[in-house]
């Protein structure tokens, strides 16, 4: 069974009449709007917002690190800069970033359905996102908080006078927003499959989303309800937390944690689930093992519940305890390989073409293997007292949430860019941006893995001078990577204008998505379509397109 | 390289001197950790080059100019399995690896030399068991097994010495311990590695590895004069446990001699080991550690000793192995008590022990 | 919470149109296909948001069950200060409540208007009189100085005014603040769910005496009915884990 697709002639596209962006106009139609496709957009402009304010953190980060002294800045001034990176980076543009846009965005039109099932809903999460953004800015403009994004107490309860309520309070509302957005995709996914979608009928950017959802809905309440009480302890001046008052601070490291290791998966998920679609489309074949990777991103969702013990190896808890989440988190390592090996096995005998969003995915799997390997390090108990708080770390979860995410997310925009918008991005520029952004990340954070087995803590603003050299390869770095960043905000507003008309298939994709016009229209669908082929069957689309020929021509 | 001016060479040579790329190794755990460490990055750099080459050889056989048409391949469950099972294997011996290492670190051999480390914002306070003080360092000999108790006065803490490959939390409201065994004398740095707050970054200072020889000069010259239980023995007095504790007849507390390590059966039926952190607590919360036939009748220490004096009385406590200087203790000290009371004065803590 | 009727309007319809444009009742949401699938949505989602506030409370639940294990004697103390009759009769309230608003659905799917309205109203009543309650509760509270963080006193736990009662040790008093804590955080969160629960009610009320759920759309008063029973449910664990499972014999 062998396929020949070829791409479209692009010069013949027109954009449509009528699609979700001309349907009406005036900013009340996109603020009231209960279309999913314009929600996504929203978010794209939110997400990219707080993506530039913690990028700009980031960048001060780096500049105070170029020199041991804390010179730049005070440290109190940077421990509220990498405090507030961390919390805008992940709660306010990692956790959403791949399901609120691009998910929202797709998964009705992967499924077959003209909108997510609670569309009010879904605007409402946009607007609990907003809002707790606007509480994190005003924690800015007021001051800043220092806790860092782990607000560890009893430090964050009774031992800091910055504006850590405001903060928390932030969160708690954009977790409330991610909540709703997951309950919408499960429902979705559940109930809105048009009719022959089955369960393994669906790309396995659905499968990836409903895994992402299922944690969203059962960690992020936890979160919620320990944000609660980290402010009712700090205004009240109550004791659950700390233990002069006969409270456990151990307590709040296992209910933060059981979020926020799951979170991480949240953050991933997504991204693998991209990664899926692009890889396929590029190499032109059927995902290898569909089942296998389809089970692998539950797998994850499900184990990810059962290792949070992981980051309090060295804090006390029992070492029988510690034995059996390191044996978990093994366990937890092993889906993620089989995703990566069966990814590298789809390029084989496939028809393979290098557009931006499969250098984009080359760059994810080469990074994320990375990521995850230096996981086990962490996950071995004997390695992670050495390792743990140090800047390998920090190391291991930007390999994965930059190189791994990021990098997906970037893949994610370009491929379905033509989609959103009708326009395709200009090819040349994007590609340059993606190898920049590689060489940028590599420089940025392979030091720190060697600085992280030199025993250098994180959070530290001055450090021993011994550690410079490394330091200034990684700031280096970070203006190269920065750089990265810089062009696609610069080349995809442009393309909106200039871009070439990318037409309904560009990338010759089997996805429903692909099958109807680029923008599509506010209802999706002109009919609901009816699935009558598997998932990723280039058979099927290479008949639909002969098909096409022959009888419009 | 003349056209380079000569401060900048300077400056080049000396930043890439001090350029570290490996820390030092100067514990006995040290390298048993970098083993295991080259063996984890030999399985990335490995299972790296595995997936790299797999895309770059696909990526260059596949591309579509040299294979225009795709095969479509459902699966394979033989080959899914393979590489499911082989890396599960791999991160099990990992796993196995791990956990001896761990085990050996927080299970210190029983003939250590235990050093108290207190953390507070932001320093580390060092107690050495002769009564030896320091701040942001700690002195030790070579071939000594050591087992540092750490406890934290406010926030997280973490003690961290890379050059050991060891660290462990300071927690406040608990003990944790660490283990190590230094090797080779040196300076080594000693890092707090929890963020705790302003000047986390400040909370940094040396471990001073010396000979054996050299550190008992140390010890010698740095005496305060009174060791940890001494001092415990002067605060066992002033806060007035020996009131209660002196192992009289009459005594209404129970008798401390020979206690530390023993089992204790308590009032609810329970019992427990009475090691350092269940005679930390039993001072703190005395309700809940009343040994049974006890009546609950101390009053709680709670804000009112210091974790440092806690110290002191821990291993006053567990120095303790005689009821015999307690009670000449108490002689003297029923005699100040009453000189207190005919000035119309009374012990806090007598006071606050009537129910 | 997320009923339908307050989730979606039907979008304008462009020229390229829906074949099935006006062939079905006016409450179906056009990117439903058909009535069934919205109401299957619509239940459905409020299942999965059950189990969200499942999760929220278990963090309390979690705490709750670490201290009190750890402090049993300043939990049962502080259990006993609770008045049972109070607490009892609100069970009781609640689950009235409960039966109202069982029969507010029936009343629904038989579209009974004025039944239903009846019912919401009773619903209402009896959510308030709960509240009121435990405003009362709350107030001896206040006034005993069980508040932690506001004047707390650990007076009545070790020098106990009830001759049953078995006097703490001032360290052990001083626990009685986390029990007070978790008291308050979790009745006051289930109170929270009460509130907004008949801010809701409130809104169908007036929905339903223009007859909007009592022509077919009861899929809004069924999942509210999930919410309220959800709610009394979990009043059905905080009663014996906060009054009655320490009570002296």
């Amino acid at each position: 069974m062998s396929t020949i697709v070829s791409l479209p002639d692009q010069s013949t596209a027109k954009l449509p009449a009528k699609s979700y962006l001309n349907q009406e106009y005036g900013l009340k139609s996109w603020l009231l709007t209960g279309d999913h496709k314009r929600i996504a957009m929203l978010y794209l402009f939110s997400i990219t917002f707080f993506f530039v304010i913690g990028g700009v953190l980031a960048g001060l980060i780096r500049l105070e690190l170029l020199t041991p002294p804390a010179d730049l800045m005070a440290t109190d001034t940077y421990n509220k800069v990498f405090s507030m990176h961390g919390i805008i980076m992940i709660f306010l543009f990692l956790v959403p970033s791949v399901p609120a846009t691009i998910g929202n965005f797709l998964i009705p039109l992967m499924v077959g359905a003209r909108d997510l099932a609670f569309p009010k809903i879904n605007l409402l999460s946009w607007y609990l996102y907003m809002g707790g953004g606007l509480l994190v800015l005003a924690t800015m403009v007021l001051g800043g908080v220092d806790t860092g994004w782990t607000f560890t107490t009893p430090l964050s309860t009774h031992y800091l006078n910055t504006h850590v309520v405001t903060a928390a309070m932030g969160i708690f509302l954009a977790g409330f927003s991610s909540i709703f957005t997951g309950l919408n995709f499960i429902v979705t996914i559940h109930r809105m499959r048009c009719p022959g979608m089955t369960w393994f009928r669906l790309p396995l950017f659905v499968w990836g989303h409903y895994a992402t959802s299922i944690i969203m809905i059962l960690g992020t309440p936890v979160l919620a309800i320990t944000l609660v009480l980290v402010a009712l302890e700090r205004t009240m001046n109550i004791g659950v937390f700390d233990p002069s008052k006969g409270g456990d601070p151990l307590l709040f490291q296992h209910l933060f944690w059981f979020y926020s290791h799951p979170a991480v998966y949240i953050m991933i998920l997504p991204g693998m689930a991209v990664i899926s679609e692009v890889i396929s489309t590029f190499s032109r074949k059927r995902v290898f093992g569909y089942t296998a990777v389809a089970f692998s991103s539950v797998a994850i969702a499900v184990f990810g519940f059962l290792v949070w013990e992981h980051h309090m190896f060295i804090m006390g808890v029992s070492q029988y305890s510690a034995l059996v989440f390191s044996l978990l988190t093994m366990l937890v390592a092993v889906p993620s390989a089989i995703k990566i090996f069966n990814w590298s096995m789809t390029l084989y005998k496939g028809s393979i073409t290098f557009e931006t969003p499969m250098l984009y995915a080359f760059g994810f799997i080469g990074l994320f293997t990375i990521g995850g390997l230096t996981g086990i390090f962490l996950a071995t108990l004997g390695m992670d007292v050495h390792l743990t708080e140090t800047y390998f770390i920090v190391a291991h979860f930007h390999f994965v949430m930059v190189g791994g995410m990021l990098m997906a997310y970037l893949a994610g925009v370009h491929f379905w860019w033509p989609k959103m918008t009708g326009r395709m991005y200009p090819e040349a520029i994007s590609k340059t941006a993606a190898v920049i952004t590689f060489i940028g990340f590599i420089v940025t954070f392979f030091p720190q893995f060697i600085l992280g087995y030199l025993g250098m803590p994180r959070r530290y603003a001055a450090y021993p001078a011994d550690f410079q050299v490394l330091n200034v390869f990684s700031t280096a770095g970070a203006s190269i990577l920065g750089i990265g960043y810089l062009l696609p905000m610069l080349y995809l507003p442009w393309s909106l204008k200039y871009g070439e008309i990318a037409g309904d298939n560009p990338w010759q994709a089997t996805g429903l998505e692909w099958q109807i016009q680029s923008p599509p229209l506010t209802e999706n669908f002109s009919e609901i379509p009816i699935m009558d082929h598997e998932a990723y069957d280039y058979e099927w689309l290479a008949n639909k397109t002969h098909h096409e020929v022959q009888t419009v021509g | 390289m003349s056209h380079i001016s000569p401060v900048l060479w300077e400056f080049l040579v000396h930043w890439l001197k001090n350029f570290a790329i490996f820390p030092p190794e100067a514990s006995t755990i040290a390298p048993y950790a970098d083993a295991l460490y080259f063996a984890l990055v030999g399985m990335t750099v490995t299972g790296l080059a595995l997936v790299m080459t797999m895309v770059l050889v696909f990526s260059i056989r596949y591309r579509k100019e040299r294979h225009p048409e795709a095969v479509q391949i459902e699966g394979s469950t033989l080959l899914e399995a393979t590489w499911t099972l082989i890396p599960l294997g791999i991160f099990l011996v990992f796993f196995v690896w791990g956990a001896l290492l761990y085990f050996r670190v927080f299970n210190p051999p029983p003939n250590s030399m235990n050093i108290y480390v207190v953390g507070k914002q932001w320093m580390w306070k060092v107690e050495h068991q002769g009564g030896q003080h320091e701040i942001n360092a700690l002195h030790i000999p070579t071939g000594v097994p050591i087992q540092v108790t750490l406890i934290s006065q406010d926030v997280f803490h973490s003690f961290s010495i890379p050059a050991f490959r060891v660290k462990r939390e300071a927690i406040p409201g608990r003990y944790t311990t660490v283990y190590f065994e230094a090797t080779t004398p040196g300076k080594y740095h000693l890092f707090c590695t929890q963020y705790c707050g302003t000047n986390h970054s400040a909370m940094i200072g040396w471990v001073y590895v010396m000979t054996p020889a050299d550190y008992s000069a140390w010890e010698a010259g740095n005496t305060s004069g009174a060791s940890l239980a001494q001092n415990g023995e002067r605060l066992f007095a002033s806060v007035g446990c020996n009131a209660c504790h002196n192992g009289s007849a009459t005594a209404r507390g129970p008798n401390l001699a020979n206690v530390y390590n023993t089992r204790i059966r308590l009032t609810d039926g329970s019992t427990a080991i009475a090691n350092e952190a269940y005679l930390r607590e039993a001072i703190l919360a005395p309700s809940m550690h009343v040994p049974a036939g006890y009546a609950q009748i101390m009053p709680t220490y709670q804000g009112q000793i210091s974790e440092d004096g806690l110290i002191d009385l821990v291993e006053y406590i567990k120095s303790l192995d005689s009821n015999y200087r307690i009670q000449q203790m108490l002689n003297k000290s029923q005699i100040s008590s009453a000189q207190a009371s005919t000035e119309g004065k009374t012990v806090p803590a007598q006071g606050a022990a009537k129910p | 919470m997320d009923s339908p009727s307050i989730a979606t309007t039907p979008h304008e319809l462009g020229s390229s149109g829906l074949p099935h444009a006006h062939d079905h009742p006016a409450f179906m949401r056009h990117h439903f296909e058909d009535i069934g699938q919205q109401r299957e949505a619509a239940s459905f989602g409020m299942w999965v948001f059950l189990l969200t506030e499942i999760m929220f409370f278990g963090g309390l639940f979690c705490a709750y069950l670490i201290f009190r294990n750890w402090y049993h004697p300043a939990f049962v103390a502080g259990s006993n200060t609770l008045d049972i009759t109070l607490g009892t009769t609100n069970t009781a309230v609640l689950i009235g409540s409960s039966f109202t608003m069982a029969m507010a659905v029936y009343s629904a799917e038989m579209r009974r208007k004025g039944q239903l309205v009846l019912f919401l109203v009773l619903t209402i009543l009896l959510g308030g009189v709960f509240l009121g309650i435990k405003a009362v509760e709350y107030h001896q509270k206040y006034v005993d100085h069980h508040i932690p963080g506001m004047n707390f006193s650990i007076q009545e736990f070790v020098h106990p005014t009830n001759p049953k009662a078995i006097p703490l040790a001032p360290d052990m008093a001083e626990k009685t603040q986390l029990y007070f804590f978790l008291y308050f955080a979790m009745t006051g969160m289930h109170a929270l769910h009460m509130i907004i629960g008949i801010g809701l009610l409130l809104f169908m009320v007036a929905r339903a005496s223009r007859g909007a759920y009592t022509a077919g759309h009861v899929i809004p008063v069924e999942n509210f009915g999930l919410y309220w029973h959800f709610v009394d449910i979990v009043w059905i664990f905080l009663f014996p884990l906060l009054y009655l499972i320490s009570r002296y014999r």
